[in-house]
């Protein structure tokens, strides 16, 4: 048995498992169960990754089962496994390993573990057959299931209305991606006349400058199905226009948010646009395109991540960001400097959710930073967590020496969309080059906001909570529904004696447990490594991808040969921007509200996220429901009802006052003219 | 099956069994009716095994004249095959849905049902013209009366609705019967399958039939007899009635819109693609402002069936298959939804969603069944819709890619209609103490849902036990059709020589040269 099976189906198992046994099995079983099979998969899966490295592991596809054949339309459910999903592979089981570990500590008082695991375990086997599909229907299947285990985990808290709320929005807004996707995949199989990925990239250059009819107009081929299919990447990613669920999404609880939302599921769209990657490169507009999104995405979710007050989402406007940066290096035909961001993306990423989940741990659930502050030396570990994690996003590193993860991936893409030499991929280099200023500033600014300056505690609601709490008013707790992520706390370790005159409220903040901070220590170690380590097998060799993805070997060069200031670039704006921030947060800390004034409207622009919430709202979600009501009340019941049976039923009322006897309203009478009908018809024909 | 009339034998089953009901005391009618259906499900699945796929195209045959010309003849495909097991299938289980609900007259309604699988059997099975239309139209009467004595408060409202709407399209339909069977000369289904009729008089035949089968279908904008049947139909009526009876409308227009009129039908397949992109979305906004439960589902069924329409009328294999695939897959996922619907009905005697909230607190396991029924409505790939939604989708996008982009924006509204309704009614805050005090799914009500959740997932995980019967039939239908088929709008045309060579150099990379170029 190939091992891909047990990586895949093991998580598979240990849901339903899980998931029916429930609180039959106890939360104990389920959590170790689930929590196993993570690991098990995790443990097969780096020796995929490492002889692929070693150029020793050959791609292969294992078949399932057959699924559907219609006509010439036919696909199977099979694994493939070649480099591209072997670093997906990696990226996936490791990062759910260590959520579902983090999860013992995090979600050690919530009543509904069980429930949650299965959860986690489902959307690693849908995030698995995602990246193993070999056809474009099965990439579909794993899509939408991990659209389903978000959906499910977004509104995990399902007490909540915003939970619920930000749940359907997920998966309602990712169906509008869903609808390009599908309509790329009907395309797809009309010009190639199948949905196997491998026949599909073969046969793509043969299909360049063909040109096909498209809701009435005649259009290139490959740039149609091409914008067709990333236009559900752009619903998966976050992608400008499609990117208001994120945000939102992180009302989930925070291992969610690391593992979905920033590790996982939303790099989906980038891994599909690299699966795909030969079909691409014959799609030049389709490529603009990904590039021009991508670029427009990176520099919007910077700047209103500037913006924002709470730690969860800034670091999700941050994800939104960096994705617009694997787009764009797609888009400009580095594939693998795309894949290398993806990877290393994940590791910090993921650690800075999991950061920011310890120190909302900490601080008993508030998640504004306004009432952080001075958290340095309560929780020394988790900063220090955090600090390889802004380390590694804000690409800290020595020119020609090396650096953290961020410095090697984010570089190569700035470097090679100026390497490019286009229009379009010059447009992507300023934009990505000012986001990344951006993405240093409100990293630091995070950091900054959270761990120095003085204790900010005592107006935070959750914390005067906590103090209350702990003060004997254990009860109060029960008048206060919503606040299930608080109900049942640990509250013993505050300590009942307060000194409200710094700041903290008498309240203690203490570290997390140690199943939390082994996964920081781990993710951390990849955010300090992962970008040195792997360098030279994502950029620069075509051995290690075998084909898996379009491997551009003279952009490569190219991207070796610019000239010293492009290279210099990304770390001269994260230096200022950390300067920027250094003098707002931390030297003159009334700095940021005089410019925030100062820039009032430009402000409330980025602070209210470009408004794009209020537009949608404005156009569709009121529109739909307006309609919704005309179209039954006006339509159905004013017009049709009325002028239809109702209108009959009149009609025959006043006509047939003289026949009431034969319309005796009984229905056996009906029923035996009918017969009598029926009878005289056949009669008719027949003699 | 040398010698045995199975088919016959289904039909007698629930014969005799609807008889003794008539006869018995509430305790004893509900056996007997169980046991029947029971029986035919058996029957059902020894049809299905011993169905021979890839043989003759009409199996199982039976015939016996009756009087000029005019016979009993039985017989059936791979198409009918199917939906003759979805029928047996559902009926066992609409039994136990009546178990504890029906009160009143439960031999008559124990009655009507095995009457009415009697005759949705006899419309899938018959091989005779006017022995197909007594059994399509005598299926009103059992239904009407169930809907008229067993149903909700505007239950006459709705039942004059259903007999109207129905009665009127099938008028239209016998005289068209009629005139074909003047024409052809002949009562034979198989037989009228291959005659070709002059083209002007296809026409018109074929608005006659459509009118009946638009009608049961329903599609818009003959579809306003639905909610309201579904909202008065007792539980086991509506899911009957989605599950079954809306699907004769589709097997109507696969065994004689299509093959009868090809090329009436590709003529006004435009009408079919206006009237089911108008389905798909209206009656998908309409269903997002619904207050109740049933008038929900039942609004979605309209738009799922859109989806078959379109699919059939596609003029392809992967259309009439998805078309199919949707009927059967809908069958069981809003026949599951009006179980649904039902169990908490039974409860607290409301429909109305806003009077639930949050029963995934005391209610988990219904949850999560009722979650992944939703989902299968949703159309999410592994479940049964997805497979016939795609096929179907996939088989459009050949012939018109306007009518595929809007109809595929169903996949966004079902989302948000369905994901609303679960949120409402399962998610949220235990609102009500009523609500919040009812008890989980019981071991008759599991016996319900568990099935049609494990055959909702078999059809979307291995579709290939329900498209290998029907594949050879569909085939057929297709090589009929091929003289018709619609050219559609892709019209994929190659590249000229020279493009290709200028089109390659532009998604080349560019040179070592031109990087360090750009430096200086």
């Amino acid at each position: 048995m190939h091992p891909i099976l047990i990586i895949v189906f093991a998580p598979l198992a240990a849901a339903i498992i899980g998931g029916l046994g429930n609180k039959a099995l106890g939360s104990t079983v389920v959590k170790s169960i689930t929590t196993g099979a993570l690991f098990l998969s995790c443990a097969l899966s780096w020796p995929i990754f490492l002889g692929f490295l070693g150029e020793s592991y050959t791609p292969t596809v294992v078949p399932v089962l057959q699924w559907v054949q219609s006509g010439s339309l036919s696909f199977d459910w099979a694994l493939r496994v070649d480099t591209l999903t072997a670093v997906m592979l990696v990226v996936i089981t490791t990062v759910s390993a260590l959520v579902h570990l983090y999860s013992w500590g995090y979600m050690d008082e919530d009543p509904d573990q069980p429930r949650f695991f299965a959860y986690l375990s489902l959307f690693t086997f849908a995030m698995l057959m995602l990246v193993t599909a070999d056809n474009l229907v099965q990439m579909f299947f794993g899509w939408e299931g991990v659209g389903l285990a978000s959906y499910l985990l977004i509104g995990f808290w399902f007490r909540k209305p915003s939970a619920n709320k930000a749940a359907i929005k997920a998966f309602v807004v990712n169906r509008v991606g869903d609808l390009g996707f599908m309509l790329g995949i009907f395309g797809t199989y009309l010009v190639f006349g199948t949905v196997s990925i491998p026949e599909i990239l073969a046969a793509a250059p043969g299909m360049a400058g063909s040109t096909i009819g498209f809701l009435g107009y005649r259009v290139d081929t490959m740039d149609v199905l091409c914008i067709l299919l990333f236009i559900g990447a752009m619903g998966k990613s976050a992608q400008l226009g499609l990117h208001t669920w994120l945000p939102d999404a992180m009302e989930g609880p925070t291992p969610v948010s690391a593992l979905i939302h920033a590790a996982t599921m939303v790099t989906a769209g980038v891994f599909m646009v690299c699966r795909l990657s030969p079909m691409f490169e014959t799609a030049p507009i389709a490529l603009m395109f990904v590039t021009f999104i991508g670029a427009a995405t990176c520099l919007f979710a910077a700047t209103v991540g500037t913006t924002q007050w709470d730690i969860k989402r800034v670091i999700a406007y941050s994800t939104c960001s960096q994705l617009g940066y694997m787009f764009f290096a797609a888009g400009v035909g580095a594939y693998n400097a795309a894949m290398f961001h993806l990877f290393t993306h994940a590791f910090f990423k993921a650690l800075l959710f999991l950061g920011a989940g310890s120190v909302i741990h900490a601080m008993h659930h508030e998640q504004d930073m306004r009432y952080y502050g001075g958290l340095r030396k309560r929780i020394p570990l988790t900063f220090w967590a955090m600090m390889a994690g802004t380390l590694a996003i804000t690409g800290v590193g020595i020119y020609e020496v090396g650096g953290f993860a961020g410095y090697h991936s984010k570089d190569a893409i700035l470097e090679v969309s100026w390497a490019r030499g286009t229009e379009i991929s010059h447009f992507a280099f300023w934009l990505g080059a000012f986001a990344a200023l951006l993405t240093s500033f409100y990293s630091w600014r995070l950091i900054f906001l959270t761990f120095f300056g003085k204790p900010r505690w005592a107006e935070s609601e959750h914390i005067q909570h906590a103090v209350h709490d702990a003060h004997g008013h254990a009860d109060s707790e029960h008048d206060n529904p919503p606040a299930q992520e608080d109900a049942g706390h640990d509250v013993a370790h505050h300590v009942p004696h307060s000194d409200h005159g710094d700041g903290t409220a008498g309240y203690h903040p203490h570290e997390s447990p140690l199943t939390m901070l082994i996964p920081l220590g781990v993710l951390s170690l990849g955010a300090v490594f992962a970008g040195y380590l792997f360098n030279p097998q994502f950029l620069n060799s075509e051995g290690f991808w075998k084909g898996a993805i379009f491997f551009n070997e003279n952009l490569m060069h190219a991207m070796h040969a610019v000239p010293l200031w492009v290279k210099l670039t990304a770390t001269v704006v994260m230096l200022i921007g950390f300067g920027i921030a250094w003098l707002g947060y931390i030297r003159d800390t009334g700095m940021p509200e005089r410019a925030a004034r100062q820039l009032g409207p430009v402000y409330s622009f980025l602070f209210n996220k470009w408004y794009f919430d209020e537009l949608y709202h404005f156009l569709f979600v009121r529109p739909a429901f307006w309609l919704g009501r005309k179209f039954w009340k006006v339509g159905d019941q004013g017009i049709i009802d009325r002028f239809g049976p109702d209108g009959a039923a009149r009609v025959v009322a006043l006509g047939s006052v003289g026949n009431t006897r034969v319309q005796s309203g009984y229905l056996t009478t009906y029923a035996l003219w009918m017969l009598v009908g029926v009878v005289g018809a056949i009669t008719w024909v027949l003699f | 099956m040398g010698g045995v009339p199975i088919l016959s034998l289904m039909l007698l089953v629930p014969l005799v069994g609807g008889l003794a009901c008539f006869f018995l005391e509430a305790k004893a009618a509900r056996m007997v009716a169980l046991v029947a259906t029971l029986i035919d499900l058996a029957l059902g699945i020894v049809l299905w095994a011993n169905y021979d796929i890839g043989g003759a195209q009409w199996q199982f045959t039976e015939r016996a004249a009756l009087f000029a010309g005019f016979q009993y003849a039985l017989g059936i495909d791979g198409i009918a095959l199917l939906l003759i097991v979805l029928s047996v299938f559902l009926m066992p289980i609409c039994i136990l849905a009546s178990w504890e609900s029906i009160e009143k007259r439960v031999g008559e309604y124990m009655a009507a049902f095995l009457f009415m699988e009697l005759l949705m059997i006899g419309v899938f099975a018959a091989q005779d013209l006017l022995l197909f239309y007594i059994f399509f139209e005598a299926g009103l009467i059992p239904m009407y009366l169930i809907i008229g004595i067993w149903g909700g408060a505007d239950r006459i409202y709705a039942s004059y609705k259903f007999f109207l709407y129905t009665l009127l399209g099938s008028v239209v339909m016998l005289v068209a019967m009629l005139w074909m069977i003047r024409e052809a000369g002949t009562t034979d289904i198989p037989t009228l399958m291959q005659y070709d009729f002059p083209v002007q008089a296809q026409t018109w035949l074929f608005l006659a039939f459509f009118a009946s089968f638009a009608v049961k279908m329903p599609m818009w904008p003959v579809h306003t007899w639905l909610p309201d049947a579904h909202v008065q139909a007792p539980t086991a009526g509506s899911v009957i009635l989605a599950g079954v009876l809306l699907k004769m409308g589709g097997y109507g227009f696969i065994r004689f819109s299509l093959p009868m009129f090809p090329e009436a039908s590709a003529q006004l397949a435009w009408l079919i693609f206006a009237l089911s992109m108008i389905a798909v979305v209206v009656t998908s906004l309409i269903a997002l402002v619904q207050h109740d439960m049933k008038k929900l589902i039942a609004y979605s069924s309209v738009a799922h069936m859109a989806i078959v329409t379109i699919g059939l009328f596609a003029f392809n294999v992967q259309g009439i298959e998805g078309g199919m695939m949707v009927m059967l897959g809908h069958g069981l996922v809003s026949g599951a939804l009006f179980l649904c619907v039902g169990v908490i009905y039974d409860r607290l005697h409301t429909r109305e969603i806003d009077r639930y909230g949050g029963l995934s607190i005391n209610m988990p396991r219904y949850a999560t069944l009722f979650l992944l029924f939703t989902m299968a409505s949703v159309g999410l790939p592994g479940t049964s819709n997805f497979v016939g939604e795609f096929l179907a989708l996939a088989g459009i996008y050949q012939v018109s890619t306007w009518v595929t982009l809007v109809c595929t924006t169903g996949i966004i509204l079902g989302a948000a209609y369905m994901l609303y309704l679960y949120w409402r009614v399962a998610f949220g805050v235990q609102k009500n103490a009523d609500a919040a005090a009812m008890p989980d799914l019981n071991a008759r009500e599991w016996l319900m849902l568990g099935p049609i959740a494990a055959a909702v997932l078999w059809m979307g995980v291995y579709p290939e036990s329900f498209l290998a019967p029907m594949r050879k039939d569909i085939a057929a239908l297709d090589a009929r059709l091929s003289a018709a088929k619609p050219a559609g709008d892709s019209k994929l045309a190659p590249a000229r020589k020279e493009q290709v060579r200028t089109h390659a150099a532009n998604a080349m990379p560019h040179h070592e040269t031109a990087g360090e170029g750009e430096g200086h």
